[in-house]
């Protein structure tokens, strides 16, 4: 049970795919301009990582070691495409939105990293529940992020006015910047700040020392 | 194990049985959630087309909204309404006419070539499909289709005209694939309704509206036919330049709308 957990949960805050393991960056900074948006991708992306996990891992003993990453691929983009139909089919607005972004789930390197990772080596049911574990990861990330961008930047959340804008007659005056990706950069690198100070053992070694100012005098 | 899952008739009997599998659950999905993705694309062309005559309302269904609006083609090389007869012999209905499909169609379309295809769409089709708004309280009085290339894609758009038919009452793309976040910036709603109340037309009846180079200075005496550029996205602006002064200019809607202007319609 408590394996389960750790691999449902783990993710989350101790080994966050994006956090941690620095995975899924490009998309985390595109689509986190408004929750309704990062949601979709939350989902579409859990979904992704989830269903390949699982059906690389039922077909690991037969995939061929010289295509393995060609096999995983194949998979994946099968379905990311299956995911990508069904959102023009029942969330037009929301697929026009997102646009590339869904196609380049495929590229995303969390699904990837985890079919390789973990999948190749577990069994379908655990690989599922990693799947959803590092989803789980992946939008809890996405979602802290799309709430201080689309708060600070357009004063709403989820489409609905938190703060009044001045446009609107209101007293907030939205920060243009977090509606740009450049944002979100920011905001990730606080939340890792703020992750590491909490849980200190993902601090990294320091792979150097920096030297001390050379002044003149010590020169010589 | 590991040596019967390298040997080479293993690896090509997963790869072959991999490919048929995901082909045929991905061609599946494809084919079988096609008539609900056609619906909501012929939804969102409705709404992108009552959206541009700013008729859209939030509390009434688009359907009923669109009813309210009449369809009809123009044959653009007579620049008037086509005649019941010549869509006869064209063998085109008005109802289900698609001019996108139209257009591609070599019966229904001329070629366009250097000189005069300044939106580079290469072919265009014989009949156009306006929209004219019935309802007499509505403030738009015709919907006009234009396309033209900008810097990746085609960009499809609707722009509707008031009873001056010169005066915008708004423009909107409702299909392009320009690079998000800079040319895509043509779907920013912001950016639409600047074409708001923007004249079209100079007291020539030449169609010089235009995006400015960075944003329009409210002193210029042009700034009725300027509209602000899209910054970091001079290649999508010059082409929202082109094709609205090739659809509204001589070679487009130009002496089309000068004949409506003329009956009064």
């Amino acid at each position: 049970m408590s394996e389960v957990k750790k691999v449902l949960f783990g993710p989350i805050l101790s080994n966050n795919p994006i956090a941690l393991q620095i995975l899924g960056i490009c998309s985390a900074l595109a689509v986190t301009s408004s929750m309704s948006v990062s949601l979709v991708m939350c989902v579409a992306l859990t979904v992704v990582t989830a269903f390949s996990n699982l059906f690389i891992a039922v077909i690991r003993s037969h995939i061929p070691n010289s295509i393995r990453i060609i096999v995983q691929m194949i998979i994946i983009a099968s379905l990311v495409i299956v995911v990508d139909q069904v959102l023009k089919a029942f969330a037009y607005e929301i697929s026009k939105q997102l646009s590339v972004f869904v196609g380049l789930i495929i590229t995303n390197c969390i699904v990837m990293g985890r079919a390789e990772a973990y999948a190749m080596k577990n069994g379908p049911a655990m690989s599922f529940l990693d799947g959803i574990g590092n989803g789980l990861g992946y939008s809890a990330m996405l979602i802290i992020v799309a709430f201080f961008r689309e708060l600070l930047g357009a004063g709403k959340l989820l489409g609905v006015p938190i703060f009044e804008t001045v446009q609107n007659g209101g007293w907030y005056q939205p920060n243009g910047l977090m509606l740009l990706p450049p944002s979100a950069f920011f905001v990730i690198g606080l939340v890792i700040w703020a992750l590491r100070a909490y849980k200190t053992e993902q601090v990294e070694e320091p792979e150097f020392t920096i030297a001390k100012n050379s002044r003149s005098q010590e020169a010589l | 194990m590991a040596s019967s899952n390298d040997s080479i008739s293993k690896t090509i009997i997963v790869a072959v049985a991999l490919c048929l599998v995901c082909s045929i659950f991905v061609a599946g999905a494809a084919v079988g959630l096609k008539p609900i993705q056609q619906e909501n694309r012929d939804l969102d062309r409705k709404r992108n087309i009552l959206a541009a005559a700013q008729m859209l309302q939030p509390s009434e269904s688009v359907e009923e909204v669109f009813a309210t609006v009449e369809k009809r083609l123009v044959n653009m090389e007579a620049g008037r309404f086509a005649t019941d007869a010549e869509l006869q012999d064209a063998g085109v209905n008005v109802d289900s006419y698609n001019q996108q499909a139209a257009a591609k169609d070599p019966e229904l379309s001329t070629s366009l070539k250097g000189e005069s295809d300044p939106a580079s769409i290469k072919r265009r089709a014989k009949f156009a499909a306006v929209y004219v708004v019935k309802d007499e309280n509505a403030k738009a009085r015709i919907i006009l289709p234009v396309h033209g290339y900008g810097l990746w894609s085609t960009m499809y758009g609707f722009m509707a005209l008031e009873s001056d038919l010169s005066t915008v009452v708004g423009f909107g793309f409702y299909q392009q694939a320009e690079t998000p976040g800079l040319g895509g910036e043509v779907d920013n709603p912001n950016w639409k309704a600047l074409w708001e109340g923007k004249e079209v037309y100079n007291e020539e009846g030449e169609a010089v509206i235009r995006l400015a180079k960075g944003s329009v200075d409210s002193n210029d005496p042009n700034a009725s036919h300027k509209v602000d550029g899209l910054s970091g996205a001079t290649l999508t602006s010059r082409g929202v330049t082109n094709l609205v002064q090739y659809w509204l200019g001589s070679e487009g809607f130009g002496p089309f709308l000068a004949e409506l202007r003329s009956e009064g319609v």
